[in-house]
């Protein structure tokens, strides 16, 4: 609990509904969807305009007490979890579409909107938004922006950071500031957007977006390939790379994976297929049919078992949205799972597959392998029992190497779900000491008291590089 | 403190409760054999622990409940439930006057169930959650609980009793009684939800089914199938034309139908009550009945009752001398509106009025735990001269949820009023629903937020009146 005094000031802010530090509140905002890792706050706040979220800073700094942004909760990197304590600023109030602009194709908005009632209203208007991140019916916009999340569409569209044109957003001194805007060009000075957008909430609190909209394609045509080798599946998608072909969807789903897919959704998929790729591609109809047609040539010519083509926009959609549902139904299985996030360059996407295979079978683990296969995205998701301390002692062992094989293999330790508490002692093995110096006096520059989501990107310690014995 | 640089330390240090805090904040104390901690020790021991463990937080099952979409509040979700359930049996939290409201708060609707992809029996979490609290709890509104002992004790497990109170009731309805009553202001006496309530309730019945129309009924040509008809209490007593019409319905689409008369309540609104052990024995009497009717399929017409029924196989999963039997029951279960749309021949519905326009309310418990949202507009969609509008959101509890809107009036006030907009856009003439409990709370929508064109009818008796009446009105002209 913070001092009376201080909750006082907090209360005359937003009001006693709308600052709570009752055990319930705080027992809620003491997790996000990160498996194992649980802390509480001293209290939990609901802005409703920037002024106040401004206000709160203020007073937050003058206390030296640390201030958590939160959006759903539903990162995967211990983003949200108050790890020193502090106060959990919860965005949800500050959902508005402020304005679409027709002309300039952008849209301002404020970040606790959910991501999905915003792409569907910019679809009701006939343009598109691109990032679709699996979670996009219940993270935010501002959650998005914080992660630079990214979606089934990022092979071809780009990720979050790609749509963010300009933010408006509060420091740890109260103090607002105004970066980008309508603009599609501005290079007046340091990227400030650029680097808020994947900030993880430790340089300030977002508090408004101005985002840019596309025309959305005119035609689709979804498509899965299925494979009896996974080797074979995993070299088609650095083929149709190779190829020049960039499908806007392009995902990786192995055995496992399909199987608990096919559970939760019903698809009727094979179960006897060691992996499957589906695949989107979308533009003119005349463009869309020959690169469609090329890529099954590239999947038959690499041993796929079997193409199809969606007869219909709903068998498509419903394709999609099993995909989507992949990591959670794999929590089907065991009872914790713990997904990770390792990429590497798209044609080591075979190369990677197999030592994610290998990794698991020396560590004794089940690792089930999806993701954005073309972005060399992968998700490689080990479904074990928190209760069992041993067992869990052997995943981490695991994807501590995963990591190290993505790194060694000119890839990087997370794609998309940002480092947070998760992946911090292992960002070093990213960025190097020196890349690791020049962060950590950027967000001197931001937050020189540490307030901003403490303990998340920079760890402690750093964990040493693992020397892999191959074979 | 929590060692940032070990996830894995985190985790397993997070599950006790001291280790965790950061900034000093105690979980909220109690004294040794305190009513909390021994509340505290009963969930430890009822909660299931791996269906919390197996809660991965990703949060696909907010956008699904309602609760949440009322209030914004992760505590009032169903993740936040069940962290919070989970919080109190890793001792990091008392369950507090708070906890035991927020467990009330959930209208167990069941919205989050088809949600959640790591298919967490949220059901079965709450319900454990509400034995363990109704078993100690001094927090209800002071009239909620010596109500419950009524009803649940001593009137829901005697159908005699749910008939002298049907008798009572008519009497009261017919004999001017209720005029009076309402013209003398008595009414005013009871919180204004109730006396709400009362204005729409149907007239009772003294009699039910099998006192109506006894309890045997062949199938009308070949028959396809023996069923058991589960008649429900409330339906009995409140819409025994419409369990009479349900057979009916059965008999006419070739269907022989028995009524056992030694069945009992269903036992649902015990266990979302947390009055379990109750609901066991109601289930028991109910496995004996239509064991010994020797049925393909028990059919009931009330999504509420026909899950429970549906789920016996988990409430008695302890019990060995019952396990076999429940299961049994649970597996021939079915909704009136599958068992006509899969195995049953049917006439082809048709409107003798003007074009209509119908829409439909799910049953939360027929649509989440029964999975049966297809079969009742397959049947619509068949009636000639009838246009099926979907509603927005029709799958969203409209606040009924057994006693819900009786215990938790705000809540449900306010999500009936947000469903009646959502119908008033459908601007149908009927409004049909699968499920006395929403039959009523959407009766009570129309009369206050409707535009009085709308009327709200069992999907039963919609059909009925364009099924039956027709089939043997086309039988008359042909012969
Ligand atoms: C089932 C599932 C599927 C997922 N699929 C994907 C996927 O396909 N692609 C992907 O990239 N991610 C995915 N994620 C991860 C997660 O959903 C994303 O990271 C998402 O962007 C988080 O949004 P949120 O609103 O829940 O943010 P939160 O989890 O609440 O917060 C995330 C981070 O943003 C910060 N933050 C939030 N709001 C603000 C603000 N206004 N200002 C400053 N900082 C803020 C928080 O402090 C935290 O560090 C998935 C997660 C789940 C559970
Ligand atoms: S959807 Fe299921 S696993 Fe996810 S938070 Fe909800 S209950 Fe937990
Ligand atoms: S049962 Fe209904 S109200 Fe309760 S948590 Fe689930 S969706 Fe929400």
């Amino acid at each position: 609990m913070l001092q009376e005094t201080i909750r006082q000031q907090l209360i005359a802010i937003v009001g006693s509904d709308f600052y709570k530090d009752d055990p319930q509140s705080l027992v809620t905002h003491s997790y996000d969807g990160t498996p194992m890792l649980q802390a509480l706050p001293d209290g939990v706040i609901y802005p409703a305009s920037t002024e106040q979220v401004s206000a709160i800073m203020k007073v937050l700094n003058t206390h030296r007490i640390p201030v958590i942004g939160r959006g759903s909760g539903t990162n995967l990197c211990g983003g949200t979890v108050p790890v020193e304590g502090g106060v959990v600023m919860v965005m949800h109030r500050m959902n508005r579409i402020l304005e679409v602009d027709l002309e300039n194709l952008v849209a301002i908005v404020q970040p606790g909107l959910i991501t999905k009632s915003f792409i569907a209203h910019v679809e009701s208007l006939g343009l598109f938004y691109p990032p679709d991140p699996s979670s996009m019916a219940i993270s935010t916009i501002g959650g998005n922006i914080a992660e630079c999340s990214g979606g089934l569409r990022g092979l071809k569209y780009g990720t979050t950071k790609d749509y963010v044109l300009g933010l408006e957003a509060v420091l740890a001194s109260g103090e607002i500031i105004r970066t980008g805007g309508k603009l599609m060009k501005d290079v007046a000075g340091y990227d400030l957007t650029k680097l808020l957008v994947g900030s993880e909430g430790t340089l300030a609190i977002i508090t408004e977006a101005t985002l840019k909209l596309v025309p959305p394609p005119k035609y689709k045509k979804t498509m899965l390939a299925m494979y009896k080798d996974l080797y074979g599946a995993a070299r088609t998608v650095s083929k149709i790379i190779e190829n020049r072909i960039i499908p806007s969807t392009l995902e990786f789903l192995d055995n496992a994976t399909v199987r608990v897919v096919d559970d939760f959704a019903k698809l009727g998929l094979p179960l006897d297929m060691e992996a499957i790729l589906l695949i989107e591609q979308d533009g003119e109809t005349e463009m869309v049919e020959r690169d469609i047609a090329r890529i099954e040539e590239i999947c038959r010519s690499e041993q796929a078992h079997s193409v199809s083509v969606a007869e219909s926009p709903e068998e498509a959609l419903k394709l999609l949205t099993a995909r989507r549902s992949a990591f959670t139904a794999l929590a089907r299985l065991r009872p914790t799972t713990i997904l990770e996030d390792a990429t590497v360059p798209r044609s080591k996407i075979a190369e990677m597959v197999l030592e994610i295979n290998r990794i698991a079978h020396k560590h004794q683990v089940t690792i089930c392998t999806f993701g954005h296969a073309g972005d060399g995205n992968l998700h490689p998701t080990a479904t074990t029992d928190a209760r069992d301390k041993e067992e869990i002692h052997r995943v981490e062992a695991a994807f501590e190497e995963i990591f190290e094989a993505a790194i060694r293999l000119g890839g990087t330790i997370t794609g998309e779900h940002g480092v947070g508490l998760v992946k911090s002692p292992y960002l070093e093995w990213k960025v190097g000491s020196a890349g690791i110096e020049v962060m950590k006096a950027v967000k001197q520059a931001f937050d020189p008291h540490h307030l901003l989501n403490p303990g998340k990107i920079f760890a402690k310690q750093s964990r040493k590089r693992v020397v892999l014995q191959h074979g | 403190m929590v060692k940032t640089e070990d996830r894995l330390t985190v985790g397993i240090t997070s599950a006790t409760a001291a280790n965790v805090n950061t900034h000093g904040t105690e979980p909220a104390c109690s004294s040794p054999r305190s009513p909390q901690l021994q509340l505290a020790g009963k969930l430890k021991l009822r909660l299931d622990e791996d269906q919390l463990t197996n809660c991965m937080r990703c949060g696909f099952c907010l956008p699904a409940c309602p609760t949440f979409r009322e209030t914004g509040i992760e505590a009032e979700s169903p993740r936040g439930r069940i962290a919070l359930m989970k919080a109190v049996t890793d001792g990091l939290m008392m369950p507090d006057q708070s906890f035991e409201e927020q467990m009330s708060h959930c209208l167990g609707c069941r919205a989050c169930e088809p949600a959640c992809p790591a298919d967490v029996k949220y059901g079965q979490l709450i319900e454990q959650t509400r034995e363990a609290i109704e078993e100690h709890t001094e927090s209800h509104r002071w009239w909620v609980k010596p109500l419950r002992q009524v009803v649940f004790k001593q009137l829901f497990p005697h159908q005699k009793r749910v008939r002298l109170l049907g008798g009572a009731m008519q009497l009261y309805q017919q004999s001017g009684l209720r005029k009076l009553a309402r013209s003398a202001g008595v009414m005013k006496l009871l919180p204004a939800h109730l006396s709400e309530m009362e204005q729409v309730l149907p007239n009772a019945s003294s009699k039910g089914i099998v006192q109506k129309i006894g309890s045997h009924h062949p199938a009308k040509g070949m028959k396809i199938a023996t069923v058991g008809m589960f008649r429900g209490c409330l339906m009995d007593m409140l819409f025994t034309e419409t369990n009479i019409k349900t057979v009916e319905l059965l008999t006419e689409a070739g269907f022989e139908v028995v009524i056992p008369d030694t069945q009992a309540c269903c036992g649902a609104l015990h266990a979302h009550s947390g009055e379990t052990e109750d609901a066991r024995s109601l289930a028991r009497k109910n496995i004996a009945a239509f064991q010994a009717a020797g049925v393909d399929y028990i059919v009931s017409n009330a999504g509420g009752c026909g899950a429970i029924l549906s789920e016996y196989d988990h409430l008695l999963h302890e019990d060995e001398q019952w396990r076999e039997g429940a299961v049994w029951l649970a597996k021939r279960v079915v909704d009136i509106s599958d068992l006509l749309i899969r195995s049953g021949k049917l006439a082809t519905a048709q409107t003798k009025e003007q074009p209509i326009r119908i829409t439909y309310q799910d049953s939360c418990h027929l649509r989440n735990v029964m999975r049966s949202a297809d079969a009742p507009r397959k049947l619509l969609r068949e009636v000639s001269g009838a246009e099926f509008v979907e509603m927005f959101e029709a799958d969203r509890c409209c606040g009924s949820a057994g006693t819900y809107n009786i215990v938790q009036p705000e809540m449900a006030g306010g999500l009936l009023e947000r469903k009646m907009e959502h119908a008033n856009a459908t601007k149908a003439h009927y409004l049909l629903t699968s499920n006395p409990g929403c039959l009523l709370q959407m009766k009570l929508g129309a009369a206050k937020h409707g535009d009085g064109q709308m009327q709200v009818q069992h999907i039963v008796d919609f059909l009925h009146e364009r099924l039956v009446h027709n089939s043997s009105e086309k039988a008359k002209e042909q012969a």
